[in-house]
């Protein structure tokens, strides 16, 4: 349990932090495998997509943790957060890719195809499922949030980082493509596993 | 028990529209890029669209159609345009079917191409007189077992203006999971017949198209196609002319002959059409009984695989041995030619043999 006496910003820390690695969203819980499987096969557009995913997590969470408490709590409707929460994931999707495609052509065309992926991305859901859970305040959501899209962000890039260098060695034909990739992300699971117990909240 | 149902389907409702509300108004006025001009060939043309759509809807709307077979999702290719100014950098979708040197020419997908601030384009002048084509099939008529002939009646826009020897691009549409593309066939029918065309397809083994003309396009079905499009016409001269062709290579010279009878051309003409055996002619009725309603007109049909024993009574050999024995001598005549890039470029080396220079050689190579 996140203990109130702690210090406000090294709580937030905390649940990044186990967000991130203990739970990572991607490796231990097997959310927004399908994205992954499907981005993952170079480096640059990992980091496209990872960073795309880190920002609407933290955004999302902010968002229905705010939708959550004050609208859905108080008028006595929680059961209908599922269909909300992805409402408002492809809303504002929708509205950040508008903003991207007219401030900056760059980043959109870096991320463009990428964001439109991210309303059925289920570790976005996931995160803002999860986060109900747990009696976070606000900031401790977004740090929830945050650290989800983190983690997801760091397995991505690392899972692209290994196919890159896989497309280099000759893998056993039956093996090739998604074959080689669950098997790589099965042991990187494991690695993580060795986070688990590390931080308790 | 009710009050929840209500208030679940009512707060439903509601955030539903505000989120609505939000996007679209989000998207009035994020994306609104106003009035931009689109400079085609250095001010040829100059026009004024609304921001925000891709180029090539911006210009479809403008009456200008860029040839376009998947409908704007990146994937057929045929709507390349020189942008100059104003495209921004290459999408992902765009970038694989760029080469080094298109890019460098600064050729882009106009379907890709977002039109968000003034541009300057280069479109090539012949396509100002392009139209998009909404038609309807009346008629599908086998010519020999592997060339269909299809009867279009326009629809939308109801007419066409063109020139013999000009062809149109048919839109195919998805079957089987084969993509909808688009394929260059040319008129068979006369100009002065605009509210219909007629166009000769052979069966090009496993082609997408042909293979949808063949199998899955039905009479009474609707059909794209744009057009017209070409520079293989007759000249104005008074030279004699021979017309060289194989297989489906006759619609383009059908279209010419009956063009020049009707509006009364009397050039001397010669038409060797060159075919395997005597089951892939076809219209050879139809030309003899031209032939012999104008002096001005011979029709020499040839055959290369044709059985010895058989009873062919007219030309045998290949089109080019065949075209030797009748023209020794072409100097003063005019070659036009349709068929494949083979017969086309045999023909032309027996043609500058015969004298006749190279610049007079006029020709429609199926690719």
């Amino acid at each position: 349990m996140a203990s109130s006496d702690m210090g406000l910003f090294s709580s937030f820390v905390l649940i990044f932090v186990s967000a991130a690695f203990t739970d990572n969203i991607l490796l231990a819980r097997f959310l927004g495998m399908c994205s992954c499987l499907g981005v993952s096969k170079k480096v640059d557009t990992s980091l496209g997509l990872g960073v795309a995913v880190v920002f609407v997590t933290a955004s999302t969470a902010v968002l229905n943790y705010l939708v959550y408490n004050y609208l859905l709590v108080p008028l006595g409707i929680e059961y209908l957060k599922l269909i909300i929460f992805i409402v408002v994931i492809a809303a504002f999707v929708q509205i950040v890719e508008m903003i991207i495609e007219r401030v900056s052509e760059k980043l959109y065309n870096a991320l463009g195809i990428f964001l439109p992926l991210i309303t059925v991305n289920c570790a976005i859901l996931g995160a803002s499922l999860f986060m109900l859970n747990k009696p976070y305040t606000l900031l401790q959501a977004f740090g929830f949030g945050l650290g989800c899209g983190f983690g997801w962000f760091l397995a991505i890039t690392l899972i692209g980082g290994i196919r890159e260098r896989i497309n280099e060695a000759a893998v056993p034909k039956g093996l090739e493509g998604p074959g080689i990739t669950l098997i790589i992300i099965g042991i990187m699971a494991l690695a993580f596993v060795g986070f688990s117990g590390m931080i308790k909240i | 028990m009710l009050a929840s149902v209500l208030l679940s389907v009512a707060f439903l409702t509601g955030s539903g529209l505000v989120l609505a509300f939000l996007v679209v108004f989000a998207e009035r006025r994020i994306l609104d890029y106003g009035q931009c001009t689109i400079d085609i060939n250095q001010g040829e043309k100059r026009l004024v669209v609304q921001g925000g759509d891709s180029l090539l809807s911006s210009l479809a709307q403008q009456q200008i159609f860029i040839p376009s077979a998947c409908g704007g999702r990146g994937s057929c290719a045929y709507c390349k345009v020189r942008v100059l100014e104003g495209a921004g950098a290459i999408g992902p979708v765009e970038a694989p079917h760029l080469k080094p040197a298109e890019r460098e020419a600064g050729v882009r997908l106009s379907c890709q191409v977002k039109v968000r601030g003034d541009l300057r384009i280069e479109v090539p002048r012949h396509l100002f007189s392009v139209k998009r084509y909404t038609g309807r099939l009346v008629r599908k008529r086998p010519l020999t077992y592997d060339i269909l002939e299809l009867t279009i009646e326009l629809i939308e826009p109801e007419t066409i203006d063109f020139v013999a020897g000009q062809y149109v691009q048919l839109e195919s549409e998805e079957y089987k999971g084969r993509e909808p593309v688009m394929r260059a066939y040319s008129m068979a029918s006369p100009p002065s017949d605009k509210r219909r065309i007629q166009l000769m397809i052979r069966l090009v083994p496993n082609g997408i198209c042909t293979t949808w003309v063949f199998e899955h396009l039905k009479e009474g079905q609707s059909v794209h196609l744009s057009g017209p499009y070409g520079e293989f016409r007759l000249t104005d001269t008074e030279a004699p002319i021979l017309f060289i062709a194989g297989g489906s290579g006759m619609a383009p010279i059908w279209s010419m002959l009956r063009d020049m009878e009707e509006r009364g051309i009397r050039r001397q003409a010669t038409y060797f059409f060159g075919a395997l055996t005597q089951r892939d002619l076809f219209l050879v009725e139809e030309l003899s009984e031209m032939a012999r309603r104008n002096d001005w007109f011979t029709f020499v049909p040839a055959l290369s695989k044709e059985p010895e024993e058989s009873d062919w009574k007219g030309e045998r050999g290949l089109i080019t041995d065949v075209l030797r024995r009748h023209m020794p001598d072409t100097s003063a005549h005019e070659g036009y030619l349709c068929g494949s890039p083979g017969m086309i470029n045999a023909c032309i080396a027996v043609l500058k043999e015969g004298g006749m220079p190279e610049e007079k050689i006029y020709y429609d190579k199926f690719t």
